[in-house]
């Protein structure tokens, strides 16, 4: 059963049209992430659901039942803020009630519940502070509590790690993901990290200008786009897009890059593009698809390209090489120990097997 | 001269030249507890006496014997009464302008422009319409208007504190399952609670002591304490016991409820400044 159930939703503010008719539903006990670029309605959706923006068009079901003209309180909703929103003047304790309390819930409930809460996000020894009295990950947990503590149907995320540095908010990452687990509740999360929606969700759907572009599992998306945004914006450092050519027939297709270079395509996956033999196509590569080639090595689609390496960044296990491809600058991900300084000449293989066709008119992957 | 040696020069420098500030400044009020103190030729004694020879009470005997001293009471309820509603009121508007934009940008700053007429201007309209209402030297008549004066201020001040309430806090109140009253009583006013008291006492202090319409609008019955000071100035002479006790009278509210109420007044005229 679809625990939320979005038809046809519009919103604007002003003269700016935030969404743009989404459709979207969500089963009983999945975590979805909504992810894209600031401006893209994300946050807007969400609190659209929520009930704090009123939709101009269009229904929301939370539930099975319409609740587009309930106030946020009948819902059946907790939400995470970006912001923490905890109340100063409240101890932690009492945050966390504030929910329950508001629902004159029995105060020994309430006690147990918030101490379980607490005792879930490892916050029990500071349930008598002060919120000015705690660090940005503690103030987070807190504000984590206040809505699991409440039995809701839908948990709302709006960016909850946006405000804290990069290590905590990989252990949030964690911490949030291992929640849903353990509570199996339906949550859905809003950020604009790529990575963060990779990491946490059971399904990523990504916005772009108020409407949903593609939705699907993290690995679906990242493997499988349906456009060229999507290609982009999963997966850093960014996928290399190289403008070239469908070349050849049916004895074997191929991409001709603008420099000449041409890039044979494995016959499983020519086939069916041999119609299309001539046309202009944004070739798609993923850095990790580009590798240091190794002696012999006789995998179909693997195609060896020799250039020097104009830039390198390394990270520790991985180094990022920028050579030519084609005239444009491209990222290769290669072992540590593949390159040893910029300027030199190495030999890469190229796995044409994962490469992405993309039709430049209408940006939508082909193949 | 070490750095040390002037680093404590520079300290009792500064230490004296602040006593010597808050000694002018406070010693007029010492002056005017003195001499609700003095006896009649202590006052007029010159060279003038620092300080009495004996705490006497007798101004005050008179007043509270002559029924002056009700004044205080009058001004006690015209004050704190038309406070509580201008604040009831004032801050309601200033949620629905500051949350919900009521009126757009023009409402607010048309509401805060009404504080800015010259009392003068109006007292002699007003004084008709009250004769006409029959509310010349009544409670209800002063409340009414010093609530009416206040409003602007308060509906002003209150906006800004509210404004400064992350929005978020009370979304997830919102969500937590309050209702908009319940917010605005449970999350927005417990966040300017600060504010709430700064705002209350200045417009306290206003109604307090007010002068000119309560000197055109009262005649007997509800006078206030600042229109009774002006009554012991005689044009043969001024009666300086009975100003400065009534005076004395007239100060003391205000001293203790703003020493009770410094920690909300302190932190709620700096609440703005220290945004961020």
């Amino acid at each position: 059963m679809a625990d939320l159930r979005i038809k046809g939703l519009h919103k604007s503010y002003g003269s700016v049209h935030a969404v743009r008719g989404v459709d979207l539903e969500i089963p009983a006990g999945e975590f979805t992430v909504l992810v894209g670029q600031s401006g893209c309605g994300k946050s807007t959706l969400l609190r659209t659901i929520a009930g704090l923006e009123d939709a101009d068009e269009g229904t929301i079901e939370i539930g099975g039942a319409v609740v587009n003209d309930e106030p946020p309180r009948r819902r059946d909703i907790a939400m995470v803020f970006q912001n923490y929103a905890l109340y100063p003047y409240m101890t932690v304790y009492d945050n966390i009630a504030f929910g329950l309390r508001a629902r004159k819930t029995p105060a020994a409930e309430i006690d147990t519940k918030v101490r379980q809460a607490a005792h879930m996000l490892a916050i029990d020894h500071l349930l008598e502070r002060f919120p000015r009295q705690l660090s940005g990950g503690q103030l987070q947990r807190v504000a984590i509590g206040r809505a699991v503590v409440r039995n809701a149907r839908l948990y709302l995320f709006d960016e909850p790690l946006s405000n804290l540095d990069a290590q905590l908010r990989d252990e949030m990452r964690g911490e949030i993901k291992r929640l849903h687990q353990e509570l199996g509740k339906t949550m859905i999360y809003v950020t604009h990290d790529q990575i963060e929606a990779m990491t946490m969700a059971d399904r990523i759907v990504l916005l772009r200008d108020g409407k949903i572009e593609q939705q699907g599992a993290p690995l679906e998306l990242y493997e499988r786009p349906a456009t060229r945004y999507v290609a982009g914006f999963l997966g850093s450092p960014p996928m290399n897009f190289v403008p070239a050519e469908l070349v050849g027939g049916a004895a074997g297709l191929a991409v001709r890059l603008a420099d000449g270079t041409v890039l044979p395509l494995a016959a499983a996956r020519a086939a069916q593009l041999v119609p299309q033999s001539g046309r202009a196509v944004v070739l798609g590569l993923r850095p990790e698809h580009i590798a240091r080639a190794q002696e012999p090595d006789l995998r179909a689609g693997l195609v060896h390209h020799t250039a020097p390496i104009d830039l390198l960044l390394p990270t520790g296990a991985r180094t990022y090489a920028t050579f030519s491809l084609g005239g444009t600058p491209a990222v290769a991900e290669l072992q540590a120990h593949d390159v040893s300084q910029t300027g030199q000449t190495i030999e890469l293989a190229i796995d044409m097997n994962r490469a992405v066709l993309i039709d430049p008119q209408t940006d939508r992957v082909i193949a | 001269m070490n750095r040390l040696a002037k680093r404590k020069l520079t300290t009792a420098l500064r230490t004296a030249a602040a006593a010597l500030v808050t000694i002018l400044f406070l010693f007029p009020i010492y002056w005017l507890f003195m001499i609700s103190f003095k006896t009649a030729e202590e006052i007029f004694a010159f060279p003038p006496k620092w300080w009495p020879s004996r705490i006497g009470f007798e101004s005050y005997a008179v007043l509270f014997k002559d029924g002056d001293a009700t004044t205080v009471v009058n001004s006690l309820v015209i004050a704190g009464v038309s406070t509580l509603i201008a604040m009831f009121l004032g801050t309601l508007a200033a949620y629905s302008l500051a949350r919900w934009r009521t009126g757009g940008e023009h409402l607010a700053n048309w509401i805060i422009s009404q504080r800015m007429v010259p009392p003068i201007a109006v007292v002699f309209p007003i004084f008709l319409l009250y004769v006409f209402f029959g509310w010349v030297d009544t409670w209800f008549g002063l409340i009414l208007l010093y609530t009416a004066f206040n409003l602007p201020y308060v509906i002003w001040m209150m906006r800004g504190y509210i404004l400064d309430i992350p929005r978020a806090l009370e979304e997830a109140a919102l969500v937590d399952g309050l209702t908009p009253w319940q917010v605005l009583w449970q999350v927005v006013l417990p966040m300017c609670r600060a504010g709430l008291f700064a705002t209350a006492i200045f417009t306290f202090v206003f109604a307090w002591n007010e002068f000119l319409f309560a000197l055109v609008l009262t005649r007997t019955e509800v006078t206030t304490y600042t229109v009774q000071v002006t009554h012991y100035f005689g044009g043969q002479s001024n009666f300086w016991a009975k100003i400065s006790a009534m005076s004395v009278l007239g100060t003391l509210p205000i001293f203790i409820i703003v020493g009770f109420m410094q920690k909300y007044l302190v932190r709620g005229i700096s609440m703005g400044a220290v945004k961020g």
